[in-house]
């Protein structure tokens, strides 16, 4: 079973970037659950959401203490919040930044990964929402779903929305694009 | 067909299927996504429905006690504090022998004020005379409304029926959720057909007083149906999982339990993870099994003596307590077990209030620990800087 | 198996009272004066339990069956013609 933590600020669509991913995961043939962290939700504050997937039927529902693979969607939430906390060794922590990995000082055993997702987010969807892009760059990175699987949650979480449907999808391709491994 | 769905919007989906002619109810964190949904789903006249805003949750209760004496099926949902502002319309609808079916996303009650789950919202008034159903799984949550709706109705019962799902653990999880086709529900549930309404060609009156020379009588006829419906909920479990495949037990759910010694005994969500304790002692040696209660009224006492008895220990994990009693379910299950033959030892432990996270690692440890010695009504998980920091 | 509805004790059909004299405990019952009365109306309006009517011809009359003997329409009355008596039997 891979278990994912999502981190960010409330209005970040942290809870929905966690519900592509089961979707997509799902549509991928996979057992998947995703959740957020329970609170009063409010703009600004620290959330976290969880993703669950595993090849076999996943019962347990408390949070994920010890991740795989962590993404940050707001880089000021480090410090505020312990985002490594239970990490384990060898997994996935991508981090939506201007700067490189290696000026983030992160001594967690992981690949670390930036992406600018925010200035893309604003030049493709024309707001600062970052979310479709983190997801399409976790999975250019890990290919722990597929980017069809993407697109397919995509489409069934804005369907009848207009045009926010394919600019998502553009710009989770493009994160997916230039993170995918070569 | 399968859709990745968040708990409440699935129910929502599910209430829609079930075709209830009034919907009242009035959002309350962690419910309100039902309330949303349902009205979205009537607004675009996709449910032909009167959907009654209201400024209360009594208000939403009496407005569906009216409507189910008018003779049509009505539905609502809550949670805590809004499920104890109806109480007293709970009794109402329950004494007048209405099929109303409300959901409830178990929150713990104020004060302090905590949005998070527990069960100490609708273990407070499980005295109403409602059934009270408790679901392990969204799936489970939707499937149990369709139940719900048919045990309700049975003109063998006539009562309330309350489902409860545990608040966001399971009604803020998305999962994938198989919705059954429309003609499949209307198969299951047919339309309601009152035994008695409102009617201005037949004028009969509803809500009576029943004094000293009745009253007795009205609350041992809700005692003894209670009593004779169980058959009436195995039978709409057995039906539906005939129809529709999915089967989660009737009054109980014995998992691993014709060779267990040692069982884990709670309700709702937390059956999961145990459900993954028990596949883990196993695997380690310890002939452990889980009972899950998913029918808490009327209680499953026949069932638990033929689950429980020989057992060697029962551990009962429970999110309630009644403060300067014991622990709620504890209460009932020893009371169902009094007097029998070969009744294990019973440690219950009182976890998980105002949504403290319960992991398979604390269930684990809650094992060990009861394996050592029996404990009763044991606060498990406390902060013991924080408790020492109360006498301050 | 039984199930039990208590239907005989929950719902009940209306015009009960009817056939239920009610007016059986008065302490006081009105008699009017038909030589005062002018039909004007004001006790039949004022009757709590509906069981007053009149008219130029009849002049006021009492239903003593369902009449509870409050008193309401002696008060009312602008001519005095009502008068509250005891009741004895």
């Amino acid at each position: 079973m891979i278990e994912i933590r999502l981190h960010g600020r409330g209005g970040q669509g942290v809870v929905t970037a966690a519900e592509l991913l089961a979707t997509a995961a799902f549509s991928d043939g996979k057992y998947t659950m995703a959740f957020p962290t329970f609170g009063s939700e409010r703009m600004g504050a620290p959330v976290a959401s969880f993703v669950r997937i595993s090849d076999n039927p996943i019962r347990v529902r408390s949070q994920i203490y010890q991740p795989q693979h962590v993404i940050v969607q707001d880089p000021t939430i480090i410090g505020a919040v312990d985002v490594f906390a239970g990490l384990k060794d060898g997994g996935v922590v991508l981090v939506n930044t201007a700067k490189p990995a290696s000026e983030l000082k992160i001594s967690a055993k992981a690949n670390v990964v930036t992406i600018d997702a925010t200035k893309l987010a604003i030049e493709i969807l024309g707001r600062p929402i970052p979310n479709t892009i983190m997801v399409g760059a976790f999975c250019g990175i890990t290919g722990i779903v597929s980017m069809v699987g993407i697109e397919k949650a995509i489409r069934h979480k804005f369907e009848g929305k207009g045009d926010i449907v394919e600019k998502n999808i553009k710009a989770a391709e493009q994160a997916y694009n230039m993170l995918k491994k070569k | 067909m399968k859709k990745v769905t968040e708990g409440l919007k699935a129910i929502a989906e599910t209430v829609a299927l079930c075709r209830p002619d009034v919907i009242s109810a009035y959002p309350i964190t962690p419910q309100t996504h039902i309330v949303e949904e349902l009205s979205v789903i009537v607004a675009n006249g996709r449910l032909k429905c009167e959907f009654i805003n209201v400024e209360s949750e009594f208000a939403a209760a009496s407005v569906v006690l009216g409507a189910s004496v008018a003779g049509v099926r009505a539905y609502s949902a809550t949670s805590s504090q809004g499920l104890l502002l109806m109480a007293e319309v709970l009794f109402n609808m329950a004494g007048m022998r209405l099929p109303v079916v409300i959901t409830d996303a178990n929150r713990a009650v104020s004060a302090p004020i905590n949005i998070w789950n527990d069960w100490q919202d609708t273990l407070a008034i499980r005295d109403a005379g409602m059934i009270h159903l408790f679901a392990e799984d969204n799936q489970e949550a939707c499937d149990m409304h369709l139940q719900a709706f048919k045990i309700a109705e049975d003109h063998q019962v006539m009562l309330p029926v309350m489902v409860n799902l545990d608040g966001f653990i399971l009604t803020h999880a998305f999962d994938p959720i198989d919705f059954p086709e429309q003609s499949e529900v209307d198969k299951y549930l047919p339309r309601y057909v009152p035994l008695e309404k409102l009617d201005v060609k037949n004028p009969l009156s509803f809500g009576l007083m029943g004094g000293p020379d009745r009253y007795l009588e009205t609350r041992y006829a809700m005692a003894e149906t209670m009593k004779s419906c169980t058959p009436i909920i195995r039978k709409a479990a057995q039906d539906f999982a005939k129809q529709f495949g999915r089967n989660y037990g009737e009054l109980v759910e014995e998992y691993k339990m014709a060779d267990a010694e040692i069982v884990l005994l709670s309700m709702g969500s937390i059956i999961s993870s145990m459900k993954d304790v028990a596949d883990e002692l196993r695997a380690a040696g310890k002939k452990v099994g889980v009972l899950k209660i998913r029918c808490y009224r009327p209680f499953p006492v026949e069932d638990l003596i033929k689950s429980l008895c020989g057992k060697k220990k029962v551990i009962i994990l429970e999110k309630a307590i009644s403060v300067g009693g014991v622990g709620i379910l504890t209460a009932d299950v020893k009371a169902a077990l009094y007097g029998q033959k070969n009744t294990p030892e019973i440690s219950d432990f009182i976890l998980g209030l105002g949504g403290r996270d319960v992991t398979v690692a604390d269930i684990k440890a809650i094992v060990a620990k009861a394996e050592k010695e029996n404990l009763k009504g044991e606060f498990y998980g406390l902060d013991q800087k924080l408790v020492e920091e109360m006498d301050k | 198996m039984v199930f039990r509805r208590a239907k005989n004790i929950l719902i009940g059909k209306p015009g009960t009272s009817l056939a239920n004299k009610t007016g059986g405990w008065r302490v006081f019952y009105p008699v009017v004066d038909k030589t005062k009365c002018v039909a004007c109306g004001m006790c039949v309006m004022s009757c709590p339990e509906g069981c007053m009517e009149t008219s130029k011809e009849t002049k006021t009359l009492v239903d003593l069956d369902y009449c509870k003997g409050c008193g309401i329409c002696a008060k009312v009355c602008p001519k005095t013609a009502i008068s509250m008596l005891k009741e004895e039997k």
